[in-house]
Order: structure tokens, then C-alpha cells, then sequence
């Protein structure tokens, strides 16, 4: 393995209520770097972060390899800041005693010790007199400050990798940009790759180095963020970016992605994306694509380079449905 | 012509707990108005208030020329088709027992619009323009995707023939890819029917879109717009 790859992921498959929903995934964490795994719902890319750590829901089964295998070492070199920050604190126990206790679980210090060390980790993610709302309980906390506690907690033990699992989807706006911003620093001061599930692109663009596009539990497009984002190369992708507001250019109508994304265990024949792209050839719907470089990325898509640029006249509807 | 909506000092409290504060302003029919700010600024109070679902504790809502908030219950009810809401969570504004052809259906038979010949061709009507396929009627909730269901929540809407639809949300909760088309359904509804819409929406983008006119809402109290 490269010495520029931390975790290397390789034909992951996660069988889940009987149905594929992850099917043959391969990409690489490198050290530092933010990694933003794109997707809508159904693609698969929450059991895909939730492999990483191991903690993929009972009953599914994970095929494929994920090296090192860094599950044993969950809170130490590999940490998870879930979407919902409740599910992550205990509700009987106080914010600091249970940062104190993530610290002593990998490190023989005084209780004292990891007690100052919790105080000083909320502290440096903005929650305020970090001494005495130490001793607080989640459930007195803000939204946005337990989320931040769940960085500092996940943070603490200075892992190699954050897994942030929709961080901001229950926050508003505001509060948003503060989370990933405090995020952001974090990862940044302990040397953490960060791999980001979001569903939002404006998270990717103005968070993310590189970029993974999931759909129907597969890569379709992967690569730099300013690259993929300038000039999608897979239609999906193109799509997808196309019909954001913020690219609509004073449009009454937005151009849309025809139809809705599949639902695992009911995926049509050849590409999963064939049934709502305007560019599905015949081969399209036999074949399905695996992922090859092109130019800068690596595309599954038997069409890429039929992608127009920019490609919003694609997904401009020609007549109200 | 008078306004389709016109909110005068409107305020709400929880307790001691002041949700809205004087909140002013109007929306004219074919109108975007978007309500924008933080968790717990008061805009959704307001939308409640405004469809009288809670009665302000003080300051007026005109709607359509008539003053709602010094009504009765009884004197309001003839009103209350005209202005629907439309909420965030798809799956749980209908309800989980409910074919969505009887969710569509509901609002008719209340109101004493339903005829037996008539009616099953109004639901496929109504479901048509939401851009469902009347077969859809057959199903039941969770046997629609978020985008569809929120399509279904609309046409629901729309059985009662509205002139104001309070859109709290009504997009984000859908998928990126499904998203556009829901808001182009809105803009294509309101393009032929001329509905006002109050839009409920903390998407900056989304707003920047859609809406004619944005007010800045703060601690229950308008500071732009």
C-alpha cells in the first residue's frame, strides 16, 4: 500500500434486510485530507462510513476489505461524529465525564487529568465556561453544542480519521457553518483525514479536498472537488449540480433529474442511473459501468465523454410534466 | 386591490415565552414571501398563527379582506379551505393508514364537495396535476418516495382550492435530485392558479430562488425586509 494512503477500501459490498445496498465500492482516505462521500438517500453511503468504524447495523454483512482495519482501535485512530449528537452521548452521565472517559479508555491517565483534558477539548470547540458546562448534561445543551461536543469527544484521542456521518442535516443554517467550521479546525490540529457523508454540495465545495459520488451503492464519479464540481463528468453528477438553486441563473424552472433514485434491491438492468439520464444508450441498460480514469477522476459511466459542458441543457425539462 | 395576506403586529407567546413579536407584513396573490432565520426565531409560530392553527395573542391577519383573528371558530371554518398548509415531513403531514387517494378525498367530503360520480375523477385530477400517476391513489405512504408523498401532501392541499399556501419547509427534507422538481411544481402551480405562497425555508439558496421577497426574522422580530 502507498505510503499516501491511510485506509484503502476495496470491492466493499454490505448485504442489509436482504437487499445489496453497497455493491463493490473501492477508494482510499489519504492522510489529511477531507473526503466527502456524496450520495441521496438509499445510496449507501452512511453503511459505508459505518463500515469504516465497524459498526455497520446488526444483521448486515460487509464483504470486501477495508485496510488497515481500524475498527478494533474505534475512539483511538478512528472516531465517528454522527447527525444525531444525542445517540452519541449517554443522557445520565455529564458532557465531561463522558469526554474524561473516552480519554482514559485508550490512556492510562489520572482522572484529574483526563477531567482537564475533556474541560480544555470543549473549551477549544467554542462551548462556553467549558469548566462548569462540563458538568452539564446533554440534554442541556443546544443543538449546535452538543454537536460540538461530539467533535471535541471524537477529536479528543487525536485519531487518524474522523468519520462525520451527516454532521449539520439536523441544524440550521447557521449553526451549520459553525459545526463544520469547528470541525474543520479540529481535524486540522490533530492531523485527522476527515471523510464527510453529506448530501449537500455546497458542503463539499466549500469543505472537502476530493470528492466521492455515490449512487445505488456504487462510485460514479470520484475525484478533486474543484474538478468534479466545475465540470461533472458523469450525468448523475452533472445532474445533480444542475438542478441546485444556487446554479440556476434566474430560472422560473429549475432543470431536474427526472424520477427518483432506486431503491436498494430494486435497481433496473445494466446502470442504476440509466432510467433517469438523458444520455442512456442501449448498452446503458445491459451493461453496468465500472470505474475507469478519465482525464482527471476515475467515472462509471459508458457516456462520460459524451457529457456536454456545462451540461444543464441536458436536464432543462422541454415541457412541463 | 388589496392584499391576499396582510399581518399587522402580530404577537405570539408561549408563557412568559414571547415567539413573535410585532410581526408586519403583506403577500399579494401570485406572490413569493419567504420567512428566513434561525431555529427558534419564530417564523414557524408565525405561520401558525397566520392560518389561525394557533390564535395570535394579539394583532391582525387579514386575509383576503376579512379580519381573521376577531372570528369565531364556527365564522372561520368557511375560510380555513382557502388557506393550506404544507409541512416539512412529508410522510407525516398524511396519514400512515390512509390510501393517498382517501388523503386526497378527505378534504372534499368535509367540505360537502364530494359527489360519488364525481369525485373519484377529481382525486385523479388533482393527482395529475401534482405529476402523480392516478394509480398512485392505490398506495399508502410508505409505498411513496419523500418526493412523491410531498407531491401527494399538495394535491391533498390543492382539494380545497386554496388562494394562500403556507409552505413550511416543504423541500428540505427531499433529495437533492428530487428537490427541483417539487419546486417547479410549486412555481408551475402558482403560475396557474395565482396562489400566494408564505415559504417557510432555511436554504439560503432555495430562498434566493424562489421567492419574490424575503424578511429577515430575529427573535421573533422582523429586522429586514
Amino acid at each position: 500500500m502507498p505510503s499516501d494512503v491511510l485506509l484503502s477500501v476495496r470491492d466493499l459490498r454490505i448485504v442489509f434486510d436482504g437487499v445489496e445496498a453497497v455493491r463493490g465500492l473501492s477508494f482510499d482516505v489519504r492522510p489529511r485530507e477531507v473526503l466527502a462521500v456524496v450520495g441521496e438517500s438509499g445510496a449507501g453511503k452512511s453503511l459505508t462510513a459505518r463500515a469504516l468504524l465497524g459498526m455497520v447495523p446488526r444483521g448486515a454483512s460487509v464483504g470486501g476489505t477495508i485496510r488497515p482495519d481500524l475498527s478494533t482501535e474505534r475512539g483511538r485512530r478512528i472516531a465517528l461524529v454522527p447527525q444525531d449528537a444525542l445517540s452519541a452521548l449517554s443522557p445520565v452521565h455529564p458532557v465531561g465525564d463522558q469526554l474524561a472517559a473516552a480519554v482514559r479508555s485508550v490512556q492510562r491517565v489520572s482522572r484529574r487529568q483526563a477531567r482537564a483534558r475533556a474541560v480544555a477539548a470543549l473549551d477549544r470547540v467554542g462551548i462556553p465556561d467549558a469548566a462548569r458546562t462540563a458538568r452539564a448534561y446533554p440534554h442541556e445543551y443546544s443543538g449546535g453544542m452538543r454537536q460540538r461536543a461530539v467533535i471535541a469527544m471524537a477529536t479528543i484521542n487525536e485519531p487518524d480519521v474522523v468519520v462525520a456521518d451527516e454532521p449539520t442535516s439536523a441544524l440550521d443554517a447557521e449553526r451549520q457553518e459553525q459545526v463544520l467550521r469547528v470541525l474543520g479546525e479540529r481535524r486540522e490540529a490533530v492531523g485527522a483525514a476527515l471523510v464527510l457523508v453529506t448530501h449537500d454540495m455546497d458542503v463539499v465545495r466549500d469543505h472537502a479536498n476530493r470528492v466521492l459520488v455515490m449512487y445505488a451503492g456504487r462510485a460514479v464519479e470520484a475525484g478533486r472537488v474543484q474538478d468534479v464540481l466545475s465540470r461533472p463528468r458523469a450525468p448523475y453528477t452533472a445532474g445533480l449540480l444542475a438542478s441546485l438553486p444556487q446554479n440556476a441563473r434566474g430560472l422560473r424552472r429549475l432543470p431536474a433529474l427526472p424520477g427518483t433514485p432506486p431503491a436498494p434491491g430494486a435497481l433496473p438492468a445494466g446502470c442504476a442511473f440509466a432510467p433517469r439520464c438523458p444520455l442512456a444508450a442501449d448498452r446503458c441498460r445491459h451493461e453496468e459501468p465500472e470505474p475507469r480514469p478519465l482525464h482527471d477522476r476515475l467515472v462509471a459511466c459508458h457516456r462520460a465523454d459524451d457529457v456536454p459542458h456545462p451540461a444543464i441543457d441536458l436536464f432543462q425539462e422541454k415541457q412541463p410534466a | 386591490m388589496s392584499p391576499l395576506l396582510e399581518v399587522r403586529e402580530l404577537v405570539v407567546r408561549y408563557g412568559d415565552f414571547t415567539a413573535v413579536d410585532g410581526v408586519s407584513f403583506t403577500l399579494d396573490a401570485g406572490e413569493t414571501l419567504a420567512l428566513n432565520g434561525p431555529s427558534g426565531c419564530g417564523k414557524s409560530s408565525t405561520a401558525m398563527a397566520v392560518l389561525q392553527l394557533r390564535r395570535p395573542d394579539s394583532g391582525e391577519v387579514g386575509f383576503e379582506g376579512r379580519e381573521l383573528t376577531s372570528l369565531t371558530e364556527r365564522e372561520l371554518r368557511p375560510l380555513r379551505p382557502r388557506m393550506q398548509p404544507v409541512f416539512q415531513d412529508p410522510y407525516g403531514s398524511l396519514s400512515p393508514r390512509h390510501r393517498i387517494r382517501d388523503a386526497v378525498a378527505e378534504p372534499l367530503k368535509v367540505q360537502g364537495r364530494w359527489t360519488a360520480t364525481d369525485g373519484p375523477a377529481r382525486v385523479a385530477e388533482l393527482l395529475d396535476r401534482v405529476g402523480l400517476d392516478p394509480s398512485y391513489g392505490d398506495r399508502h405512504p410508505h409505498e411513496l418516495s419523500g418526493g412523491q408523498c410531498q407531491r401527494a401532501g399538495i394535491a391533498r392541499a390543492l382539494a380545497s382550492e386554496p388562494r394562500l399556501l403556507v409552505l413550511d419547509e416543504p423541500v428540505s427534507a427531499l433529495d437533492p435530485s428530487v428537490r427541483a422538481g417539487v419546486l417547479n411544481l410549486l412555481a408551475d402551480l402558482q403560475d396557474d392558479l395565482g396562489l400566494g405562497y408564505l415559504f417557510i425555508c432555511h436554504d439560503q439558496a432555495v430562498v434566493r430562488h424562489f421567492a419574490d421577497r424575503v424578511i429577515e426574522i430575529r427573535e421573533g422580530r422582523v429586522i429586514s425586509g
